[in-house]
């Protein structure tokens, strides 16, 4: 077919065209072909998958009950979705209702490695047993390895109920 | 580029890879190679995105029944691209069926498995079989209506095998029916045990395609030889990126539905096989009473058997594949035999209704209450759309709906739906003639709106719609949880599918306390579509 040339001229420059085309041709469509499936394939895994409906502030349970001064451990149960599972499980915050009637409440894992720390009432401190790190009850970093600050839930008040919103983590480093 | 070019010699004086390839890419293969030879490079390219779309689908997939079919219905409607993966494998199956048979006919044609190539031609029947069990084995792995009956049928086939039914029955896990056992032993073929076996059997075919090279055709020998590459490389390609561009536009464009979670107590469903088994499905009806193993197992065997005997059968010298008339009259003969009994299968079996829902669509309208739902209902029936768009999508003589939730609240939109004018000076709208009740499920439902939901909820199918209709105007929540809400004197609604069958549900509500003594759950008689209807409601409710 192609490699049948008359003249011995223009043969070995048509050819040389010929196969660069081929070899461009080669790569470009292997190229397109590797991208059409990758691409896709990144968006699959990476992109978050898309919320299922949640209510964004869940019922923390009855203030009324909280002492003042006191963090005091909420317990609650909140839907948590997990792929295509969808589990109500049992959650709790540290709540803590100020002198000036402001509530704080703290999501219930140590800023260094996520164990749950306690409020021990005697040392009017809060202590992961884990790697003693040490809060005070305005959550900032007393002592041990935390990084910084316990986190806060997002809070609204409505009549004596407690809401929880987003757990925010603190920005600010211990010093 | 120098540096590149160490590199890849360093490498080179390891692995020797760059020699290999150099001496794969530069085989010389017969001067009258060209288009006719590209089919066995698409063949392997399909295998490949099966196996990569394949590992992409296992990511998200949760190999046991039920989940299987959660997980997978995540994939489609929760997942971006998921249902762009899906669509791939799925069609990659049937594109990869079409490919494998027409380079069969290739070579089968072109006399290419002639002698020395009767192992090549032997190794291909057997990656031929395989790619069918591929497809077998992942039928059974959505876990939907269609996966399950439609695997029924073919362990039962199975079943009726001489002599080795039983033991097959029980390597497939099927002898007390299709179950978890049954699942994990397609799974594990399909994902585990195929693919190497694939991988190993594509080795050994494309090695003996090397060994014995490129068939030639008579009066090759004389022409000078070519190479490989760039050339033959080229047409393959070109082949590839057809094949390519067919399956990606088809993953795309034709939705694969996903049918109600599999429900073996469905007496109404109607199975039928993929499209490439069909004519088998047809050929079976041919054969009836004791006949029947003749059509699902001796025959086809045979010509499984005849196949893989090709090359010792005609034994001929290779001739011109133009003085091949034989050959050209038997593919001739079998595309015809294949096409009828497949019409045939087409045209005599009733299409499977529409499946009343497609799970892989958004499904939204799930979460809604019976009251919100049924809210759709009104809001169609009063063609509410013909005056107000939802999401854009509808007349715009008013207010788009869509975002009413953020500015009205309920006893607001009751008024405005008794006397718009009352409410709004000057509105064109007429009033609606519904009771408080309905219209408090309009609003119920209007509330629901956002511009998020709105245009899966304004496509929510209409037996959900007016299912939830009946639910609502015959006081179930009296009685029944949905989605949470209602009371709790009666069992709640969601799992119902899970609990009971069809049948039972549909004379449950004729009488009650026939089916559960002493309940004080009242009859009720429904016409027949509104008993289809909310019990289609009711068992696609989610579960939880």
């Amino acid at each position: 077919m192609d490699h049948v040339g008359t003249t011995e001229q223009p043969r070995p420059a048509a050819g040389e065209t010929r196969r660069t085309f081929y070899v461009a041709a080669i790569y470009g469509i292997w190229g397109l072909i590797s991208a059409a499936l990758a691409v896709p394939a990144l968006i699959y895994l990476l992109v978050p998958p898309k919320l299922r409906k949640q209510s964004d502030w869940i019922d923390a349970g009855d203030l009324s009950q909280v002492p003042t001064g006191t963090p005091v451990e909420m317990t609650f149960r909140r839907m948590r979705v997990d792929g295509w599972k969808v589990y109500a499980e049992q959650d709790t915050a540290w709540v803590l209702k100020t002198a000036s009637n402001q509530v704080i409440a703290y999501g219930p894992q140590c800023t260094h490695l996520g164990c749950a720390y306690h409020w021990d009432t005697a040392k009017n401190e809060f202590v992961c047993p884990c790697h003693n790190s040490l809060f005070a009850i305005d959550g900032k970093v007393l002592g041990g390895p935390a990084p910084r600050p316990l986190d806060r839930y997002e809070t609204r008040i409505q009549g004596n109920k407690l809401l929880l919103g987003k757990l925010q983590v603190s920005a600010e480093k211990s010093a | 580029m120098s540096f590149l070019n160490g590199i890849l010699e360093w490498l080179d004086h390891r692995t020797g890879i760059q020699t290999a390839a150099r001496k794969f890419l530069y085989e010389e293969i017969p001067a009258s190679s060209g288009w006719h030879q590209v089919l066995g490079s698409v063949a392997l390219f399909s295998f490949l995105v099966q196996a990569f779309t394949g590992a992409m689908l296992a990511f998200n997939y949760a190999p046991t029944p039920g989940d299987a079919y959660n997980s997978l219905r995540y994939i489609l409607t929760e997942l971006t691209g998921g249902r762009l993966m899906r669509g791939l494998h799925h069609w990659g199956a049937s594109v990869m069926i079409v490919v494998v048979v027409l380079h069969m006919i290739q070579v089968f044609v072109y006399g290419a498995y002639k002698k020395p190539r009767e192992a090549t031609w032997m190794v291909g029947v057997v990656l031929l079989l395989l790619t069918l069990a591929y497809g077998l084995t992942g039928y059974l792995l959505p876990w939907d209506n269609r996966a399950y009956f439609g695997t029924v049928v073919a362990t039962n086939i199975a079943a009726t095998a001489p002599v080795l039914g039983p033991y097959l029955v029980r390597l497939l896990g099927s002898q007390n029916g299709i179950g978890v056992v049954t699942f994990a032993r397609f799974f594990g073929l399909h994902v585990l045990l195929l693919p190497p076996l694939t991988a190993l059997l594509i080795g050994v075919h494309v090695y003996l395609v090397r060994k014995h090279g490129v068939a030639p055709v008579p009066g090759d020998e004389l022409l000078p030889k070519k190479k490989f590459y760039p050339q033959q490389v080229f047409k393959d390609t070109i082949a590839i990126f057809a094949a390519f561009i067919i399956l990606f536009v088809m993953a795309v464009a034709v939705r694969v539905p996903l049918e109600q979670l599999a429900d073996p107590t469905d007496t109404a469903y109607i199975p039928r096989p993929e499209w490439y088994f069909l004519f088998l499905f047809q050929f079976l009806k041919l054969f009836s009473g004791p006949m029947e193993v003749i059509g699902s197992v001796v025959l086809p065997g045979v010509a499984v058997l005849l196949l893989i005997l090709v090359p010792f059968i005609d034994r001929s010298q290779m001739v011109k594949v133009t003085r091949r008339g034989f050959a050209f009259g038997f593919v001739a003969l079998a595309a015809l035999g294949w096409t009828g009994l497949t019409t045939a299968a087409v045209v005599t079996t009733e299409m499977p209704p529409e499946a009343a829902v497609d799970y892989s669509a958004p499904t939204d309208w799930m979460q809604l209450s019976p009251e919100e739902l049924a809210g759709i209902a009104y809001f169609r029936r009063e063609n509410c759309t013909s005056c107000h768009a939802i999401n854009g999508n509808g007349a715009q003589i008013g207010p788009d709906l869509t975002h009413t939730a953020i500015h009205r609240n309920a006893a607001w939109m009751i008024q405005h739906f008794k006397s718009p004018q009352g409410v709004r000076p000057g509105s064109s709208m007429p009033p609606i003639q519904l009771s408080d009740a309905q219209l408090n499920s309009l609003a119920a439902y209007l509330l629901k709106l956002n511009p998020d939901n709105a245009s899966a909820l304004d496509n929510a199918p209409e037996f959900a719609v007016q299912g939830a209709l009946v639910y609502q105007s015959n006081g179930c929540s009296d009685c029944h949880k949905v989605n949470g809400v209602g009371q709790d004197i009666g069992p709640a609604l969601n799992g119902l599918a899970k609990r009971r069958s069809r049948s039972w549900v549909e004379q449950h509500f004729a009488a009650p306390d026939k089916l559960s003594p002493g309940t004080s759950m009242p009859p009720f008689k429904f016409s027949a579509r509104d008993l289809e209807n909310i019990t289609t409601y009711l068992f696609s409710l989610p579960e939880s």
